[in-house]
């Protein structure tokens, strides 16, 4: 079946959703990002869905979901890349994704996590930063 | 006896599986890009028929949409039909408050999809099931 494909950047995993978000498709992703966090020990989860031209309420719970269950595995989850015609929509729908980071691109998203990575003290690679 | 001839301008989609949702959710894109729909009146109508195909299928136990495009003097839009023969919702008013879900969703959906959309409306009756249409113009 359809999988989402996970790559591992530094000490961040990056996720970018091109497919039209089916409900089987994002619980995989939740589960297989889950697995990625624990085996790679990611401290950052990007996930890009400038792609996505709608997210409706399943799609944005599924994001809330990731974004818990990261934090509980000591990653923070960054969503980058949503469209204005989506956000208009998903506040409409009563949706605000509390709990969620948001970034307006890639590039700011992987700013917040590198961030995250030097207030721990650590690189963008996967060791302790260099004394 | 001939089939009748089908509308062009109407789309009916079974819904009976997850997969069945994105294809409404196509068909109503389609639909609302080819009456002319801005792009943040597409997201609006498409999420809605989004929210709705799910609740006809996790609710309903699956039924169907038919997806119409309205051309008249005064407006253009789409307007889309979800009908199941499920167990029916006993308080609608209940069933249309946000956070109310006697299922595994967010209880958004409803309420949400009324929200979206510039025309609602919902019958539902115990035991026959449930019939829910929206549409949104310009």
């Amino acid at each position: 079946m359809e999988r989402i494909p996970i790559l591992k950047i530094g000490a961040a995993l990056v996720v970018t959703i091109q497919v039209d978000m089916h409900d089987r498709v994002a619980m995989t992703l939740q589960e297989d990002l889950s697995t990625s966090i624990v085996a790679s020990g990611a401290k950052g989860v990007l996930i890009d869905i400038s792609a996505l031209e709608i997210v409706d309420s399943f799609i944005g719970r599924t994001l809330a979901n990731i974004a818990s269950i990261s934090r509980v595995l000591d990653a923070e989850t960054v969503v980058v890349g949503m469209r204005p015609a989506v956000a208009i929509t998903l506040v409409e729908l009563g949706l605000a994704l509390p709990g969620v980071r948001t970034a307006l691109n890639a590039e700011r998203g992987m700013a917040l996590i590198r961030q995250r990575l030097a207030a721990l003290g650590l690189t963008d690679g996967d060791g302790p930063a260099e004394a | 006896m001939a089939p009748p001839k089908p509308d062009p301008g109407v789309q009916a989609i079974a819904i009976r599986t997850g997969d069945d949702i994105v294809r409404v959710r196509q068909a109503v894109r389609g639909s609302a890009v080819e009456v002319g729909l801005s792009l943040v009146d597409q997201t609006k109508i498409v999420t809605a028929a989004s929210e709705l195909a799910r609740n006809t299928l996790d609710y309903g136990g699956g039924g169907l949409a038919t997806i119409e495009i309205v051309r008249d003097a005064t407006r253009r839009g789409v307007r889309i039909r979800f009908e199941d023969a499920g167990p029916g919702i006993a308080d609608v008013e209940l069933a249309l408050k946000p956070g109310y879900t006697t299922g595994r969703g967010m209880g958004l959906g409803l309420g949400g999809a009324r929200r979206l959309s510039s025309e609602f409306s919902i019958a539902s009756e115990i035991g026959k099931g449930t019939r829910v249409v929206i549409a949104r113009g310009k």
